[in-house]
């Protein structure tokens, strides 16, 4: 399994817009590479991304081999409530990476 | 006349020539990373944007205009959007004119998104066009282009 990183505030004022960041540890091969003796390195990508909160997609992300080595996404949300992130990469080769994180809203 | 018939000669073995190495070449060619062409890039456009008309304006794309390394280039999109349920950004598609393949990412949000913005970091093969286009939920398409200097190209070194 390989490791990922999540950086989610722990807390956020109810309406407040938050950032959620994620990377994860993946080579990214393109499949357009070649070694010396001249064959091509096959692709090994993640193709997609998603996280949901409480269960709900918030957002999805198709990834190609533009995308650079160990893919770092941000994006935001609205806290309305609290809960739980889940995150789930999903690659090439059968390659699957699930991450968590919490968020307490206060008033 | 003679001498048409030995220009049509020479022009013939010429083609020849040229058809020969060009199979000769052929195994050559294909280690090399292959480019995009205009058709592949419009063919990936018009994927997402089907016969809908594309507008200029509302989205933004932020890459450095100068990038050292192209393996690795910070790109930052965002939409001029209010994020509500009613009015807001559904997807943003993200394209390249260079690099092997015209995609980049697409990105999907939601109007729990509250800011239409998504930061990620990509390749690109050579100096070129980075092109966004933003789906909104209106249905109406809108996009941004930047141009980018790249010195050291992403996806051409040779691996071991």
């Amino acid at each position: 399994m390989a490791k990922a990183l999540i950086n989610v505030p722990a807390k956020a004022r109810r309406g407040d817009v938050i950032e959620i960041k994620a990377l994860t540890s993946h080579i990214m091969e393109t499949g357009y590479r070649h070694t010396a003796a001249g064959e091509i390195v096959p692709r090994d990508i993640i193709t997609s991304f998603t996280c949901r909160f409480n269960g709900a997609e918030l957002f999805r992300a198709d990834f190609f081999p533009a995308i650079a080595a160990n893919p770092y996404l941000s994006f935001f949300m609205i806290a309305n409530d609290s809960g739980k992130f889940d995150f789930e990469w999903i690659g090439d080769h059968g390659f699957s990476t699930t991450a968590s994180a919490s968020l307490s809203v206060v008033e | 006349m003679m001498d048409q018939q030995h220009e049509t000669t020479r022009r013939h073995f010429l083609t020849l020539a040229a058809s020969a190495a060009a199979a000769g070449a052929l195994p050559v060619v294909t280690v090399r990373p292959a480019e995009a062409t205009p058709a592949m890039l419009s063919a990936a456009i018009h994927n997402v944007v089907g016969e809908a008309p594309l507008r200029i304006g509302k989205v933004k794309l932020d890459i450095p205009p100068l990038v050292e390394n192209g393996n690795t280039v910070p790109m930052m999109v965002s939409v001029d959007s209010p994020m509500t349920a009613e009015d807001h950004v559904k997807s943003i598609h993200v394209f390249n004119e260079k690099n092997p393949q015209p995609n980049i990412g697409n990105f999907y949000l939601s109007p729990l998104s509250g800011r239409a913005q998504v930061s990620t970091r990509i390749r690109l093969a050579d100096s070129q066009k980075v092109t966004a286009i933003a789906h909104l939920s209106d249905g109406s398409f809108w996009q941004t282009s930047v141009d980018v200097v790249v010195t050291l190209a992403a996806c051409t070194e040779e691996v071991l």
